[in-house]
């Protein structure tokens, strides 16, 4: 592993092509106009961040994701790449959840250890020997990519649930046109405002056989004061769609319903953005107030679609990452064009005692935790912190996962001092339904803090416009 | 087409907002007839009769003793505790309009969350006299910015019927509820109906439905209980009289169900028939049947068309 980061603008040779124009930007720019931008844009998302904000009441007034104005960029070549890896890890992913969910020729294989699925939280049984419409599970999938050098890119996480974000990456987009119009004028930027359409495309192709005519599809929020509401809403208005909560919907003749004003009204297919746990109090958590009784009865019988499919949390759990390789291997006979990080589990007693021996080297991570938080960064850590942790390895292995600290990618980014590099990953959103479609770029996660490798917006990350320069 | 729930919202957000107005204006009506009361060294009942008027009398007696003053501007204007006070209008309105905030237009969001936030910086002690008469001032603006935002930026599709559905609904209710004041001040013994401190209240009455000049415009007469009633109740030409607002909830029930293929429920009749009544009424034939009688049955009534719209769109 390298010592010195890459930095995507000027990389070990020099300045690189796809920077250029971000080169040639910020030398013909006077610092106290990148100031200014910077300050229009803290404007620009303050109005916009309102609305982000506004869902956020009480104490905590308003977490504003900040957002640097300098784009991350990617040619042709590099992104032609990532989407091919990114289409094939999907696949893989999908095709694997349809045979846990069916034959399980994996686990005979001897490919993936069955206890490790079958004993996860997130594996349904419900689900056992049912077909989704044309056998689609993950239909957004998230995918978390990290990159150490010109041609090296791993996949962090895979996200198959539910995942978040492409607001950000829309309005990001949104932002940088309104302040840089010149810079769309002068090159060929590839679009991403249509995937609201995409998505509805996506959503309307996987309809139940039974659908009469053309699909309705709404999106489903647990409500307003969920953290990703203005997502959620931001999503239905762009798509044109009902946004409802599970009280706006029943089950009639085994088929959901949303309740209109003018009656009644069939819905075909649910993006739903309310966890498996909640969807349904009659199917899984009785307690669940933001459900619709009956609707996983109506989802197993074949009348409506939900999006992404329940149980899909076997995909995207971090003890099921390592095997992913696999999955692609096996099931497509393939090369995994995207690495995956070596990863240690800690629930193997040789990998563990390595763990514990190399906590100064290595970032330590909870299976199931997110957003950066039970994360242990081993070179940044201190003597106390390694302690804390060795303790918590110990007494439940199981709940960890352990991996190379990697020299994450930096780009050029604007902060108090200037212009400096700052590390970053991405998420593409990846969607899944006749066919596979991927919006050029994503989601560039920045970690503003130099020298920090984590990008998570609760642990100081911002955001960044991502870039892909068209031929 | 909508989701019901979007539309409970968008009907619950115009009452609210017309609520707070509302309230504001009766509290207005309260502060007039006690201190003319007091400065013609009658002090009587005002404020318990304001209580009647908002209909917020068991939910105070129930906390309170005694309608001073005080007791009465603080529980319906700021106490949390009451469901119709100001600030509680304000928080409800809002919160609807937070739950549906795509069904709104940029405006009419701003209006209401403009609003809250201000509202949310007032100081949770009581407000002095002085201070919450400019409140009440300020809370019949920002009713009308809303009232403006809708009417000048949504599309008039069925969205815009349910808010206008709510704004009348609510406005029809109030305007009978503050005519019906009269009714439950007593006049102390010495004083005539029709002498100093009847004429102050009957001018108080008017002044806080906005109707003081025009029923001057209309009549070029003193004031006259019979014209009154006729002006709040049977006038066509005033914008807040029960009949302006039962002609609004039929238009707008009617074209919301030509927006949906015809459909019809009882609501529909029963606005219908509300609204050819007043219509088709004479002033005298409601001093007849009682004008207290007659509010009292209007009120109910209204309610019931109230459970109805529930039942046949919201629900």
């Amino acid at each position: 592993m390298t010592t010195t980061p890459f930095d995507e603008m000027t990389g070990p040779e020099g300045l690189r092509p796809q920077y250029r124009l971000v080169r040639e930007w910020l030398d013909g720019s006077a610092p106290e106009l990148l100031n200014l931008k910077r300050r229009e844009a803290e404007l620009l998302f303050r109005r916009v961040g309102i609305t982000f904000a506004v869902y956020t009441e009480g104490g905590d007034p308003e977490r504003l994701i900040p957002f640097d104005i300098i784009p991350r960029m990617l040619d042709q070549a590099e992104w032609s790449f990532l989407s091919r890896g990114l289409e094939q890890r999907v696949r893989a992913l999908n095709l694997f959840l349809r045979d846990v969910y069916h034959d399980r020729d994996i686990f005979r294989a001897g490919k993936v250890p069955e206890k490790l699925i079958l004993g996860n939280e997130s594996y349904r049984p419900e689900m056992q020997g049912f077909a989704p419409a044309a056998d689609v599970y993950t239909h957004i999938a998230g995918i978390d990519i990290v990159r150490v050098g010109p041609e090296e890119f791993f996949v962090l996480e895979d996200n198959c649930r539910t995942p978040s974000g492409v607001s950000y990456m829309l309005e990001n987009r949104e932002a940088m046109m309104q302040l840089f119009p010149e810079l769309f004028a002068r090159h060929r930027i590839a679009p991403v405002a249509h995937y609201p359409e995409e998505l509805l495309e996506t959503l309307k192709s996987v309809a139940p056989r039974n659908c009469p005519g053309e699909p309705t599809v709404v999106v489903m929020t647990p409500g307003s004061y969920n953290s990703a509401y203005y997502e959620h809403s931001f999503l239905a208005d762009e798509m044109g769609v009902e946004l409802v909560e599970g009280r706006d919907l029943f089950i009639q003749n085994g088929v959901v319903h949303m309740r209109t004003t003018e009656g009644p009204r069939r819905v075909d297919v649910i993006y739903r953005r309310v966890d498996d746990d909640f969807l349904d109090p009659e199917a899984f958590r009785a307690d669940s107030a933001l459900g619709t009784p009956g609707l996983f009865q109506s989802y197993r019988n074949g009348n409506v679609t939900l999006a992404n499919a329940i149980g899909t949390g076997i995909a995207d759990d971090k003890s099921v990452y390592p095997y992913v390789p696999d999955m692609i291997r096996f099931y497509l006979g393939e090369e995994p064009l995207l690495k995956n990080v070596p990863t240690h589990l800690c629930n193997d007693p040789s990998e563990l005692s390595y763990v514990l021996d190399n906590l100064d080297k290595l970032v330590v991570k909870e299976t199931r935790g997110s957003g950066g938080y039970g994360m242990l960064v081993g070179p940044a850590s201190t003597a106390e912190q390694r302690a804390e942790f060795a303790a918590k390895l110990k007494a439940t292995p199981e709940d960890y996962i352990a991996q190379p600290t990697l020299a994450l990618s930096t780009c050029p980014t604007y902060v108090d001092s200037g212009v400096a590099p700052r590390h970053v990953d991405l998420r593409p959103f990846v969607l899944y339904g006749k066919e596979i479609r991927i919006v050029p770029g994503g989601l560039t996660r920045v970690a503003l803090r130099e020298g920090s490798l984590v990008v998570n917006s609760s642990q100081g990350g911002g955001t960044k416009d991502t870039w892909v320069l068209e031929a | 087409m909508m989701l019901s729930r979007t539309a409970d919202s968008l009907f619950w957000i115009a009452r609210y907002v017309e609520r707070a107005e509302n309230i504001a204006r009766i509290v207005q009506v309260g502060h007039r007839m006690s201190s003319m009361a007091l400065s013609l060294g009658n002090p009587g009942n005002e404020w318990h009769s304001t209580l009647i008027a908002a209909g917020c009398e068991p939910g105070f007696f129930a906390k309170h003793e005694e309608a001073t003053a005080a007791n009465v501007v603080d529980y319906l204007v700021r106490d949390r505790d009451n469901p119709s006070s100001i600030l509680a209008c304000i928080e409800t309105a809002r919160r609807n309009g937070r739950a549906v905030r795509t069904a709104l237009t940029v405006d009419m969001w701003n209006a209401l969350n403009e609003t809250w936030l201000q509202a949310r910086d007032i100081a949770p002690e009581k407000l002095s006299p002085a201070q919450v008469g400019t409140f009440l001032e300020w809370i019949k603006e920002r009713s009308q910015v809303f009232a403006g935002a809708y009417t000048n930026t949504m599309l008039r599709n069925d969205a815009h019927a349910f808010v206008q559905l709510g704004t009348h609904t609510e406005r029809a209710d109030n305007t009978a509820r503050i005519l019906d004041v009269k009714y439950h001040v007593l006049l102390p013994q010495h004083e005539n109906v029709g002498g100093a401190l009847d004429y102050a209240h009957w001018q108080a009455i008017l002044r806080s439905v906005s109707a003081l000049r025009a029923y001057h415009w209309v009549f070029n007469d003193r004031l006259k209980p019979w014209l009154i009633a006729e002006l709040l109740i049977l006038r066509q030409e005033m914008p807040r009289s029960l009949v302006s607002c039962t002609g609004q909830i039929t238009r707008s029930l009617d074209f919301l169900s030509e927006s949906y293929g015809g459909r019809r429920g009882e609501c529909h009749r029963m606005a219908g028939d509300l609204h050819a009544r007043l219509r088709y009424g004479r002033v005298q034939d409601v001093f007849q049947t009682g004008l207290h009688e007659f509010l009292t049955d209007f009120v109910e009534r209204m309610a019931a068309l109230g459970e109805e719209i529930d039942a046949f769109y919201l629900r």
